[in-house]
């Protein structure tokens, strides 16, 4: 095993791991950086979304060598002191159940975000598509990412 | 005092979310206990613990998976308390049988919990008024609390609870305090933010899966593919040779006892077993899937490897057609449907569905020195316990449960098997052990909410009322898999505590037959109400078509005045048909039942009575030419007693029909030669944010005891749907999940 380089939240991190490992497991085993989670290893749910140089990626099935020095971004990074505007509207709606999913959301809808500070319905519709949240805070969610365009748009919350 | 997870709330965040000034921040510390109090700790209860200095803890020990038992069940002893919500420790408690039935499911933390809580918060309450009162030399009646202090209303003076916790922990327990009036209530009815929702969204929740301990290793397990069996032998040098992996050993095959400490027979016949696997260890759960992948198991095939969830179809729809098992009898329904003037028949069937919460099954185990320690996901710590015994073969006061956040259960985590397993690897392996489960082994092996078939008939006199109900349930017994013997699964039907309709029709019948499989079954998010309940809802609307009724006069008939027999389910109380009523009245108004709708669009209706709670749901459909249905909007009301959270009641119910749309529309585990043809959610698909339809939901006001709030809203969104469908096409759907091919326009 050679040593791969990447970078997580803004620091460089060196891991020895077979270079077909996904990124994801990196994360979680050899890391520590347990907010990203396992839901099925197929990119089918979503809860593994993390950015890599600022696109929201599956994070179970990209091997490690694919991201080799690329930036890479969880949500242990995703702000200061859990302050970016989804963060504050996710508490404000209540948006959270079971929150095993809700990182991925979370993920994916600022990089929905950093792209079109204010979707519409069927962008968050598409955006979201690839995720699952069995206890169906999908409502919340749809109303929280309104909520947190407002909020930027007002200049709320810092990143 | 034994570890625990710890919530503090605390300003942790200065500006604060939402503005608010007192978030919550937890901190994972499995091992560590709090640290020791200056003084005297006053801790009247299992539930409360006041230190000296300052610091209120204040236990659930409940799992929490989404419903909100750690915020919700505080809330009521923070009430009665007094305490100051934005200054207390919220603690998860291991299990312990000090704190009673640790059990989540059912519906019931919240009811069974409402008496004793309220009863722990108030005698405490009441000690630290004595104490006051005491200190100050005043009557008792002269003082007052709030916000975590006692204070003397005639001159002013105030004492903290912490100040009075030595001289409190020195008075003796009182008995049969009062509780307080619920006009009075600060804190209970009120929003209050879920307790984990700051770490959740910041990823710094912790769920079972994100256990780690020193040395510890990360496991998968390969499981026999078809029900029942059992490793003949394996070769493992292909794992071996793979990176990383450290050990690969047998999970043996262990007998289960039951879930809920019931009482079972010697020669029960029940199915409930650990068929056991081969497991890879290795220093990543990477490198054990990958090791996975390099190993060799024959296996021995199951009892169930001949079976096929199409043949299951087959023969229940056999069996509804003779008579099974007579479960109530009411006058002379096969008479009374002879001299009917009218007759309605129709069949409905549901599938096999899997739970697939979102964290999959996982445990942490360690083994030392002839004890265990699990860190566990787990709705079922007492059940686990009881299996951890028996499968090690040491006694429960050697085994050490951590209760840790599940990201969701849904039944799933009533079962033990991940605990047992990773307990079994620990002990093999010799050192903690990590066991995850993949998707795919989560999809197939799971305990599967069973197949169900219905015959359901009705007859009508020469004026449309009905005069014989007759419902025939033909399914797999869930009880009977971890009890053995045909044990009928009646929720929902003319047994549970709605006694509806049958219990108000003048002749009626109900009859189960079983059909034995090797396919293990479980505890779905409402149960035996989700198959039952679809039936009945769908039969009644078919009876009203038939009489040429309206759905919503139809039941409000149905429901009239005649009072129907108490349920047969421990847990409940007769149907009160006035907050019935309420309920029904106060969708159909809120959802414009009876205005006009587009072409293609329609409104369906469904009334559920069960966990305590009524609940009625208007869904708005749209189809598509294509068949496809769309659910726009679903109006909810709900009288489900004392609300102590109103905003997670909601959510609750959007979340519950979410759930219950998933499986209408998607959910089907199908067998063939035993095995699962599902795997993951390419074929095991779940609602997407685009497929939920607006939810809106009205509580009725009540001070009654609280009902349940997590199964409630799953049934009915089904059947009322597919009476929606209805309205919509005339097309009638009687079969889950939904086909919708039938529906295109040809």
């Amino acid at each position: 095993m050679d040593a791969i380089a990447i970078n997580v939240n803004g620091k460089p991190h060196s891991v020895e791991v077979s270079p077909d490992t996904p990124l994801l497991w990196v994360l979680r085993d050899t890391l520590g950086l347990t907010g990203t989670k396992f839901g099925c290893g197929m990119a089918l749910c979503g809860a593994c979304t993390v950015h890599v140089d600022g696109e929201a990626t599956r994070s179970c099935t990209t091997r490690i060598r694919a991201v080799a020095g690329r930036n890479i971004t969880t949500i242990e990074g995703l702000s200061k002191d859990g302050q970016h505007p989804l963060q504050i509207v996710w508490l404000e709606e209540q948006v959270a159940q079971c929150g095993y999913c809700q990182v991925g959301m979370i993920m994916t809808s600022a990089a929905l975000l950093a792209k079109k500070a204010s979707p519409s319905d069927a962008d968050i519709d598409e955006a979201l598509g690839g995720h699952i949240c069995r206890c169906g805070t999908y409502q919340r969610i749809r109303s929280a990412i309104h909520g947190a365009a407002s909020k930027a748009a007002q200049g709320g919350g810092t990143r | 005092m034994s570890s625990s997870t710890q919530f503090t709330r605390r300003d942790f965040l200065k500006t604060g979310a939402a503005g608010s000034a007192c978030l919550v921040v937890g901190f994972y510390l499995p091992g560590i206990a709090p640290a020791a109090a200056v003084g005297k700790t006053f801790a009247p209860n299992a539930f409360i613990e006041i230190d000296p200095n300052g610091e209120i803890r204040l236990w659930v020990a409940r799992s929490e998976m989404g419903q909100g038992p750690r915020t919700s069940m505080t809330m009521i002893l923070a009430e009665e308390l007094d305490a100051d919500w934005s200054h207390i420790k919220i603690m998860q408690a291991d299990f312990d049988p000090k704190y009673g039935d640790q059990t989540t499911g059912g519906s019931q933390s919240v009811r069974s919990s409402w008496d004793p809580l309220r009863k722990a918060g108030a005698t405490a309450r009441d000690m630290l008024v004595t104490a006051a009162s005491q200190t100050w030399n005043v009557p008792k009646s002269e003082c007052t609390t709030h916000d975590s202090a006692v204070i003397h209303t005639k001159s002013h003076r105030r004492l903290t609870y912490a100040a009075l916790a030595v001289n409190a922990s020195g008075l003796p327990v009182p008995k049969d305090v009062p509780l307080k009036d619920p006009k009075d209530y600060r804190i209970v009815g009120t929003k209050k933010e879920r307790v984990d929702g700051s770490f959740i969204v910041i990823g710094e929740a912790h769920y079972g899966i994100d256990t780690k301990l020193p040395g510890m290793l990360y496991a998968v397990v390969s499981r026999p593919p078809t029900f029942g069996g059992r490793v003949k032998g394996f070769d493992p040098a292909g794992a071996q040779k793979v990176e990383g992996v450290r050990h690969v050993v047998e999970v043996p095959a262990v007998e289960m006892p039951p879930l809920f400490g019931e009482e079972r027979a010697a020669n029960s016949g029940h199915q409930h077993y650990l068929w056991g696997g081969v497991a890879v260890v290795a220093d990543s759960t990477y490198q054990a899937i990958a090791g996975r992948r390099e190993l060799t198991v024959e296996w021995q095939p199951g009892a169930g490897a001949e079976e096929s969830s199409e043949k299951h179809r087959a023969t229940c729809a056999e069996l509804v057609k003779g008579s099974g098992k007579e479960l109530r009898k009411i006058g002379d329904p096969e008479a009374a449907l002879r001299g009917a003037a009218k007759t309605v028949e129709a069949e409905y069937e549901l599938p096999y569905v899997a739970h697939t919460p979102m964290e999959p099954p996982n445990c942490t185990a360690s083994m030392r020195d002839g004890k265990c320690e699990v860190w566990a996901p787990t709705q079922n710590a007492p059940g686990m316990a009881a299996a951890l015994a028996s499968a090690l073969n040491i006694p429960q006061s050697a085994i050490t449960i951590h209760i840790t956040l599940l990201g969701g259960g849904f039944g799933r985590r009533l079962n033990i098997d991940y605990g047992v397993e990773a307990a079994l690897i620990a002990r093999a392996a010799g050192v903690p052990v990590k066991v995850t489960w993949t998707r795919e082994d989560d999809v197939r092996h799971d305990y599967y909410r069973p197949m169900s078939h219905h015959r359901l008939r009705a007859g009508l006199d020469a004026q449309n009322g009905v005069t014989s109900w007759l419902h025939h349930v033909a399914a797999p017994t869930t009880d009977g898999f971890y009890l053995g013997g045909d044990i009928p699964d009646t929720g929902g039907t003319e047994l549970a505590g709605t006694g509806l309709p049958a219990g108000i029709v003048p002749n009626s019948l109900l009859e189960a037959s079983f059909l034995h499989t090797a396919i293990p079954r479980g505890y779905w998010r409402s149960v035996d109400v989700s198959w039952n309940h679809f039936a009945v809802q769908s039969f009644i609307d078919e009876v009203a078509h038939a009489a040429g009724k309206d759905p919503l006069e139809m039941r409000r008939e149905l429901i009239g005045t005649k009072q129907p027999p108490a349920g047969k389910a421990e847990d409940e109380k007769p149907v009160d048909l006035a907050r019935l009523k309420t309920v029904l009245n106060l969708a159909a108004k809120e959802s414009g039942w009876g205005s006009q709708l587009p072409k293609g669009r329609g409104r369906g209706i469904a009334l559920l009575y069960s966990w305590g709670t009524y609940i009625a749901q208007v869904a708005e459909v749209g189809v598509a030419k294509d068949g496809s249905i769309r659910v726009n909007r679903v109006v909810v009301a709900i009288d489900c007693g004392q609300v102590i959270n109103p905003d997670m009641v909601a959510a609750q119910i959007e979340g519950g029909i979410c759930f219950g749309l998933t499986a209408a529309l998607y959910g089907e585990v199908g067998f063939e030669n035993g095995e699962v043809q599902q795997s993951n959610f390419n074929n095991y698909k779940m609602l997407r944010i685009g497929g939920m339809p607006r939810v809106e939901v009205h509580i009725v006001p009540s001070h009654e005891g609280p009902g349940g709030v997590g199964e409630p809203p799953v049934p009915s969104i089904a059947p009322a749907v597919a009476n929606a469908v209805f309205a919509a096409t005339g097309k009638r759907l009687r079969r889950l999940p939904f086909q919708t091919q039938e529906l295109a326009e040809t």
